[in-house]
């Protein structure tokens, strides 16, 4: 019988740090059965392996992303129409061929000005302010939130309050899910996005601009429902803040603990590319895969995953520790880490991997040169990680210059 | 060394021709890759194997030249 898990170590972090244990349990079981009391939402198995997350997150005939009627857990309250990670092929096919195009990094760098002129807005205004400030609500979250709601085409107007209700869901207290107060506030303000998005297709259905829902609506209109539209919406404008802002607050926090690569990253610009790779590889914001159903019994190396078994898989143990070359815990920005998995792999490889690239690129170098004092006010120990999200990240990021 | 690309399985990541753009496109209208050189020079062989291995859905496979499937 295999060994099993008994820890949560890939589910906990020391702060950006990855616990000590994942990248042994990374060396010596690649594939492992996980214990119920590490397992966090009912799922069996753990792949920490390069090989073995490969084979998995590439396996779309065999590992479904649709959970069985009997392991539907969390999801509610959540749009999941629309939601590219909870459809199989062929209907994922459908939806992701609809959006591909839209995402192409030729046509994302088209959105290059915008980037710029609202990374700039958001830095002028917090240095407006002055210090102390919170880097979450004043450039972590709002940068790809209007990016996200220009990409969309959601007005100009809206954008800030529809950006507030989705930082009102997101930024809530950590321990969100014990607190009823707490959730029924988060409920009600995800019903508030989710209306919002819900009109906006209406009326673009009436009048499509030439932004991503009017394009859709134009070539797509007819194979497409206002319900799947309204999720695809949802889903793009979520996935986009969530995962865009988590990476533009640990990014930073990760150069502010690394000051000679962040004096690097200030002195060499030629190396923004590889510096948001190893950035992405570094941090890995969004440490494990969603889960994955097998729909029949697979092996993988020398493990049998059983039919309705979900494997989860650490996308963060093989960026910290499988990658060949790439010596565990160090962050250097001169290094080709091309080949990390922190968007994934396989037919749901990010959609979003182009437009996060655009984002990080611009936004970190200006976070930095707007203020060459950046520094935290608290030990980077002390603030509050978020552990119980699917993506990592801070409540808050308390900052001065 | 000739390069096959599987359009169907593509999952349009724009990430080979991010950084090979002398041998792969993008198409604008699908998304989905497009072969710019299919026999890239020998000096172009290595580049082109670390994108193969680094492309999210196995899309791009190089075959021998002469063998009908390799
Ligand atoms: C890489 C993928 C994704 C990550 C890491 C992620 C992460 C998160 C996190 C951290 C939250 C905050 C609170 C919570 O747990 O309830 C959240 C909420 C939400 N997510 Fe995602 N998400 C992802 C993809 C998606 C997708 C594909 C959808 C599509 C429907 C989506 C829609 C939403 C919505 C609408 C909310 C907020 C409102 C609510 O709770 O009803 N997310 N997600
Ligand atoms: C740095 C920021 C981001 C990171 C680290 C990230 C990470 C990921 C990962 C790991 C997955 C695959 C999850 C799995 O297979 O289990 C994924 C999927 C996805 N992401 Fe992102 N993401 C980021 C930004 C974005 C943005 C900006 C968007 C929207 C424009 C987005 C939209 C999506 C969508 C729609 C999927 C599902 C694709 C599919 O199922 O075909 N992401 N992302
Ligand atoms: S790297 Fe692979 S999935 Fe991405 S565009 Fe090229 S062929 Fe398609």
């Amino acid at each position: 019988m295999a060994k099993r898990l008994k820890t949560a170590a890939h589910t906990r972090r020391n702060g950006i740090e990855p616990l000590p244990e994942l990248a042994s349990i990374s060396a010596q079981t690649p594939l492992v059965r996980v214990d119920a009391e590490g397992s966090f939402s009912g799922w069996h198995w753990l792949a920490t392996g390069l090989d073995e997350v490969r084979a998995i997150l590439s396996d779309d005939h065999r590992f479904s992303m649709i959970p069985p009627p009997t392991q539907m857990h969390g999801a509610a309250g959540r749009v999941e129409i629309g939601n590219l990670l909870r459809y199989d092929p062929p209907e994922h096919t459908r939806l992701r061929k609809m959006l591909v195009p839209e995402f192409t990094v030729r046509r994302i760098r088209r959105l290059e000005p915008f980037v710029t002129e609202i990374v700039t807005d958001c830095l002028d205004a917090l240095e407006l302010a002055g210090p102390p400030a919170d880097l979450m609500p004043t450039f972590a979250l709002p940068v790809p939130g209007l990016v996200g709601c220009a990409l969309l085409g959601v007005p100009r107007d809206d954008a800030a309050d529809l950006a507030r209700h989705f930082i009102s869901t997101s930024a809530a207290a950590t321990d969100h899910r014990t607190d009823p107060r707490e959730r029924e506030r988060m409920r009600a303000a995800g019903n508030a996005f989710v209306t919002y998005i819900r009109r906006l297709v209406r009326q673009k259905r009436r009048d499509p601009g030439d932004d991503l829902l009017g394009m859709l609506i134009r070539e797509h209109g007819a194979d497409v429902t206002d319900e799947e539209l309204t999720g695809i919406a949802a889903t793009l404008l979520g996935s986009s803040i969530e995962n865009v802002g988590g990476m533009l607050a640990l990014a930073p926090l990760a150069l502010l603990q690394h000051p000679d690569q962040l004096a690097l990253f200030l002195d060499r610009p030629e190396l923004i590319d590889q510096a948001v790779e190893e950035l992405l590889r570094y941090v890995s914001s969004v440490p494990n895969s969603i889960p994955r159903y097998a729909t029949t019994d697979v092996r993988v190396g020398d493990q049998v995953i059983r039919t309705g078994e979900v494997v989860m898989c650490s996308l963060l143990a093989v960026n910290r520790a499988q990658l060949p070359g790439v010596p565990q815990d160090t962050l250097d920005i001169t290094r080709d880490s091309s080949g990390h998995i922190a968007f994934g792999h396989g037919i749901h490889h990010c959609l979003g991997a182009s437009l996060s690239r655009l984002e990080l690129r611009i936004a970190l170098p200006a976070l930095f040169r707007r203020f060459p004092g950046l520094r935290l006010t608290v030990p980077a120990e002390q603030l509050r990680y978020r552990t119980w999200t699917p993506n990592y990240g801070v409540d808050v990021l308390p900052v001065v210059w | 060394m000739e390069i096959r690309v599987d359009r169907e399985r593509c999952a349009g990541s724009s990430l080979c021709l991010s950084y090979l753009p002398e041998v792969f496109d993008q198409s604008d209208d699908d998304g989905k890759v497009l072969l710019r050189t299919p026999v890239p020079g020998a000096d172009m062989e290595e580049a082109v194997r670390g994108v193969a291995a680094r492309c999210p859905t196995g899309a791009i496979t190089l075959h021998a030249r002469d063998a009908q499937d390799a």
